[in-house]
Order: C-alpha cells, then sequence, then structure tokens
C-alpha cells in the first residue's frame, strides 16, 4: 500500500490543483449552484422586473415604475385578497399547531398497531393534493354533500348549507381541508420531538408533585418550542402562498372571498394575460412573509437547550 | 409518556376516543373517495337511499377513465416527470451537501444561506417570471419544462437534508481511503456515497411525492392533453364546463394516489425521517 502511496505522489499539476480542499469544492458547488441561479434566482430578479412593466402577454413590455403597486393600493379586490390571505394563514396554522399537538400527545403513548396507525395518518400529506381535494369537493358538494346527508340524517340542519357558495362558508371549508392536509405532518414531526425528551424528566416532575397539567406545561412544552417553531415556520409560509386547495375547491369565489394572493396573481396574469399586474400581486406577499417570519422568530426564539 | 395507566376508562377517554376521531377525520375521505368510484351512476345520483354503502358496485368508471381519457398518459408522464426530477435532484443535492458537510472552503457559509432560503421561496413569487421564460425558450407543452423546474423545488430540499445525514457518518473511512490515495472524488463516490443509501432513500421519496404532488408548474406550462399530469389532467379534462363527472373523477383521485401511496407504505420509516430531519435535531 505504501508503495502506491508513494508512486502516486508525483501527480499533475491539475490533478494537485483539484484536490485542494477550497478548489474541489467549489467544483461540486458550481452546476447546482449555476442551476438554481439561472432557475431562481434569475426568475426571482426578472418577476420584480416585471412587476415594474406594463407587460401584456405576448406583447413587448413597458417600463411603467411602481404603477402597478399604485393600482394594487387602489384596487379593493387587492386588499379583501390580503385580508382572505391573512385569515386563511392565522386560522389553518392556529389548529393545524393545536391539533397536531393534540394527535402528536396522543401518539405518543404505548398501544398496539402504533406503526400502521402513524403510515395511514400520514396519508392526507402524501396523496397528491388537488386530488384529495377534488374528494373534499365531491364531499362539499351542492347537490350531493355527504356532510349534509350526514347533518339531515342526525337532525342537526335540514337542508345543509351550500359549503362552497357562502364566503364565510366556503372560507371555512378552506381552512378545514389545508387542516386536513396540514394535520399529519404537525402531529408525526412532533411527536418525533416529544419521543426525544427524556422520561426522566417527567419522573423528576412527578416526584417534585407536579400534576399531568403542570408536566405538559413545564416539561413538554419549553422542551418541544424548538420544533414548534420550526413546523409552525414552513406551515406558514406554504399556507400563506398556497394556490392548489383554493384553485380546485373554489377558484377564488364566491366573489372574490376566498381569493388568495397566489390565486389572484394567477387570475390577473394567466387568465387576464396581465403579466406585470399578477407578478406586483404576487410580490405584494413577499413583505407580510418576511414580516410573519420575523416576528415568529422574535416571538418564539428557538434558542438550543 | 406511561408514568400513569389508569383503567380503560381512563385509556378510552385519553387514547381511543381521541385517536378514533382524528382516524375518521383523515381516513373518511379517502373510503368516500372509494365508494364513490364504485357506484353506478344511479347510486350516486341517487338521494332516496343510503349513501355510505355501495348496493351494486361497478367497475365502470374505472373502465370509462381508462378508454375514454388519456388517463394512462397521464400518470406515465406523471411518473417519468418525477423520476427524472428527483434524480436531478438527489445528483444536484449530494454534489450541494457534500463540500457543505465535509470541507472548509470560502464562500460555504453563504452556499448554505442560499440553499435555505432557496428552499423557502414559495413558489407563486416565481411563476409568473417563469412562465414568461419558458415561453420564450418555446419550452411550453413540453415535459423538458416541468422537468426543469420541479428540481428548483426539490434541490434545496434534498441538499439540506443530505447535509445533516452526511454530517452523521463518521469520517474515519474517508480519511483511511485518503491515506491510501484515493482522491478526494473517489473518496466521495467509492468510499462515502454507497454509506449514504439510507439518506438517499428518505431523500428521493419525499422528492418523488412532491413531484407527483406538484400542481402550479404542469397547469401553466402543459396544456396539451398528451403532456399532462394526473393532477392537471383530471382537473382540466374530467371536468367539462359545469358538468362533474364524480365517478371518473373519483376514480382518478384514487388511481392518481396508488402509486405513491405503495412507495411510501414500502419506505414509511424513511419518509417519516426525511419529515422530520429538519425540525428535530437530537
Amino acid at each position: 500500500m505504501s508503495a502506491t502511496f508513494v508512486e502516486q505522489r508525483p501527480t499533475s499539476r491539475l490533478r494537485r490543483w483539484t484536490e485542494r480542499e477550497g478548489v474541489f469544492s467549489w467544483l461540486m458547488i458550481g452546476p447546482p449552484t449555476l442551476f438554481l441561479i439561472l432557475l431562481v434566482g434569475y426568475p426571482f430578479a426578472y418577476g420584480i422586473w416585471l412587476s415594474l412593466e406594463d407587460r401584456p402577454v405576448a406583447h413587448a413590455g413597458k417600463f411603467v415604475g411602481l404603477a402597478n403597486f399604485v393600482a394594487d393600493f387602489h384596487d379593493p379586490v387587492f386588499w379583501q385578497v390580503a385580508i382572505n390571505t391573512f385569515v386563511y394563514t392565522f386560522f389553518a396554522t392556529i389548529l393545524k399547531m393545536v391539533g397536531g399537538l393534540a394527535l402528536a400527545l396522543t401518539m405518543n403513548q404505548d398501544f398496539r398497531f402504533k406503526n400502521a396507525i402513524r403510515a395511514l395518518m400520514l396519508l392526507p400529506f402524501i396523496v397528491p393534493t388537488v386530488l384529495s381535494t377534488i374528494a373534499w369537493m365531491w364531499m362539499l358538494d351542492p347537490g350531493f354533500s355527504i356532510v349534509n346527508w350526514f347533518l339531515k340524517y342526525t337532525g342537526i340542519a335540514d337542508p345543509g348549507p351550500s359549503w362552497l357558495g357562502n364566503p364565510t362558508l366556503a372560507m371555512m371549508s378552506l381552512i378545514i381541508v389545508n387542516v386536513w392536509r396540514g394535520l399529519p405532518f404537525y402531529a408525526i414531526t412532533l411527536l418525533a420531538g416529544l419521543q426525544t425528551i427524556s422520561p426522566d424528566l417527567y419522573e423528576a416532575a412527578t416526584i417534585d408533585g407536579a400534576g399531568s397539567w403542570a408536566r405538559f406545561r413545564f416539561v413538554t412544552l419549553p422542551l418541544l418550542k424548538p420544533v414548534i417553531f420550526i413546523v409552525t415556520m414552513f406551515s406558514v409560509i406554504f399556507t400563506f402562498a398556497d394556490f392548489q386547495l383554493v384553485y380546485v375547491l373554489t377558484r377564488g369565489g364566491p366573489a372574490n372571498a376566498t381569493h388568495l394572493f397566489a390565486t389572484y396573481a394567477f387570475d390577473i396574469a394567466m387568465s387576464g394575460g396581465q403579466l406585470g399586474m399578477g407578478a406586483s400581486v404576487a410580490l405584494a406577499m413577499l413583505p407580510p412573509l418576511a414580516l410573519i417570519i420575523i416576528a415568529m422568530s422574535v416571538y418564539m426564539k428557538p434558542h438550543k437547550s | 409518556m406511561s408514568v400513569e395507566r389508569g383503567g380503560w376508562k381512563v385509556r378510552a377517554l385519553k387514547l381511543w376516543i381521541p385517536l378514533g376521531a382524528f382516524m375518521v377525520f383523515t381516513l373518511f375521505p379517502f373510503y368516500w373517495m372509494a365508494i364513490t368510484s364504485i357506484k353506478p351512476n344511479s347510486e350516486l345520483y341517487n338521494r332516496k337511499i343510503m349513501p355510505m354503502v355501495v348496493y351494486h358496485p361497478t367497475l365502470k368508471h374505472y373502465v370509462d377513465l381508462l378508454t375514454e381519457t388519456n388517463f394512462i398518459t397521464w400518470t406515465w408522464n406523471t411518473f417519468l416527470v418525477a423520476a427524472v426530477s428527483t434524480a436531478i435532484s438527489l445528483v444536484f443535492g449530494t454534489m450541494l451537501a457534500y463540500p457543505l458537510a465535509r470541507m472548509k472552503f470560502a464562500g460555504s457559509a453563504l452556499i448554505s444561506f442560499a440553499v435555505a432560503a432557496t428552499y423557502l421561496v414559495p413558489q407563486p413569487l416565481l411563476f409568473i417570471p417563469l412562465a414568461d421564460i419558458i415561453n420564450q425558450l418555446h419550452l411550453g407543452d413540453t415535459l423538458t419544462s416541468v422537468i426543469l423546474t420541479y428540481p428548483t423545488l426539490l434541490v434545496p430540499f434534498c441538499a439540506w437534508l443530505l447535509m445533516g445525514y452526511f454530517r452523521s457518518v463518521p469520517v474515519e473511512l474517508e480519511d483511511a481511503a485518503r491515506i491510501d490515495g484515493a482522491t478526494r472524488l473517489q473518496t466521495m463516490i467509492k468510499v462515502f456515497l454507497p454509506l449514504c443509501v439510507p439518506g438517499f432513500i428518505s431523500a428521493g421519496i419525499f422528492a418523488f411525492t412532491l413531484s407527483q404532488n406538484e400542481f402550479l408548474y404542469a397547469l401553466i406550462f402543459l396544456t396539451q392533453t398528451d403532456v399532462r399530469t394526473v393532477p392537471v389532467g383530471a382537473i382540466a379534462e374530467l371536468v367539462k364546463g359545469d358538468v362533474f363527472y364524480w365517478g371518473q373523477l373519483m376514480a382518478a383521485a384514487l388511481l392518481g394516489s396508488v402509486p405513491v401511496a405503495v412507495i411510501y407504505s414500502f419506505f414509511v420509516e424513511h419518509y417519516v425521517a426525511g419529515l422530520t430531519a429538519g425540525a428535530v435535531k437530537q
């Protein structure tokens, strides 16, 4: 072995150069970085440029400065969209957080078929969203809703409400479907977090006279905080920028009551052909999103234990 | 948390009732999807009979779906796009993750920050400029358009997940290979990467399910029936105007979910590991 080691030493200068840590690293990192610059960085910058243009589809653009953003500011639908997005994100996130924590605590007990049940519980998160949302659309169908059949069967309401036809109920329906899809992600991640908490801590707390609520409040919750923070951050970003669910279930209706930034931008740019205006609406979601994330970081401060 | 263990009443209250409620909420839509897909139209649109069961099961909706629509083509497209994007993402992800996990070089902090930031850029921020770019490149209505763009969603994620995995692999074997005269590339490919198969499975499964799930880019870039993926095909072609072919839609939803669910069921543990890797660090 040492013989080959000695023989291989006087290799070409190129070889010695590529063997340097910094050079090798950049040779590796270069291609994927270039790929991401071309297909994420460039489109992002181009999107900002588009938002400053009057740009009908298939026509040359004309630079208009901030005119698109000024138009957004005077557009009542834009403000409704902003409110919708906040309402949707806020309630869906809270429900997923509380429900996910409850489910994680429930599943953090010993019971039979635990792994099988955990696998089943993740199904809503695995299955393509558009396909499961189609099933929800059928469950909430104005004529043949199974939910309304159940309400009628149990005598709660007859006839049941028009779930997707009423502005408030349509928003509620969207939130419920979003929670249905996102809950497993919360629950499974929080469950994994719970399993890293040492049983010794609970024992010590019990000896100190802590009841089950106190154990949850002073042991579980503080130790779970970093996990809750990360999961919530992901959830907020992807709920705030949600598109699929709304596009399939309501298309933003009735009367714009469920339009979010993403679907409204899509309507303007793709259906209306106004790329510049659409880009300005899409970009408008960036500052509030950044603010939410900063606020959450300050408030939840995930300091390492 | 098995500190206390009450009788069956406590156990029912703390475990089985909430668990049962969650399971009904989680799984009922799938049950409803399944039974709708095998109901004949005469039962589907009959308000007088009990809807929770099927009286005369039929495979008509499945037969119609497979013979009268392009569902098989869509399924093939979806699979092809997901497989190629996943492969590209794993290669690029590895190329990013290996140096970041193992080496010191100028700019590494910047790159790892950029990777995380790219992962958090939501798609709706990019779809309008990308639509225009794809148009200018004349890639509209080609599978290339989505094969190129899906990895932008998957590479940062794969890199980030693999980085965590790579760091958990002991460095001694690589050191030994280097001392024996292997180049850095040989060390990485022949010694290191074979140790990381579980990490690749986690990242691969995740990337694969994400590609199967993607909708926005596919909706915008693919407007011809023969290049469509399952989600776009189902929405665009099984809903004709105001007419919903519910039986076929549910059959499509179920069939479209089966490949993902099957692959997932083989690798649940890897999937869960990937899912929780970022959030839970010991």
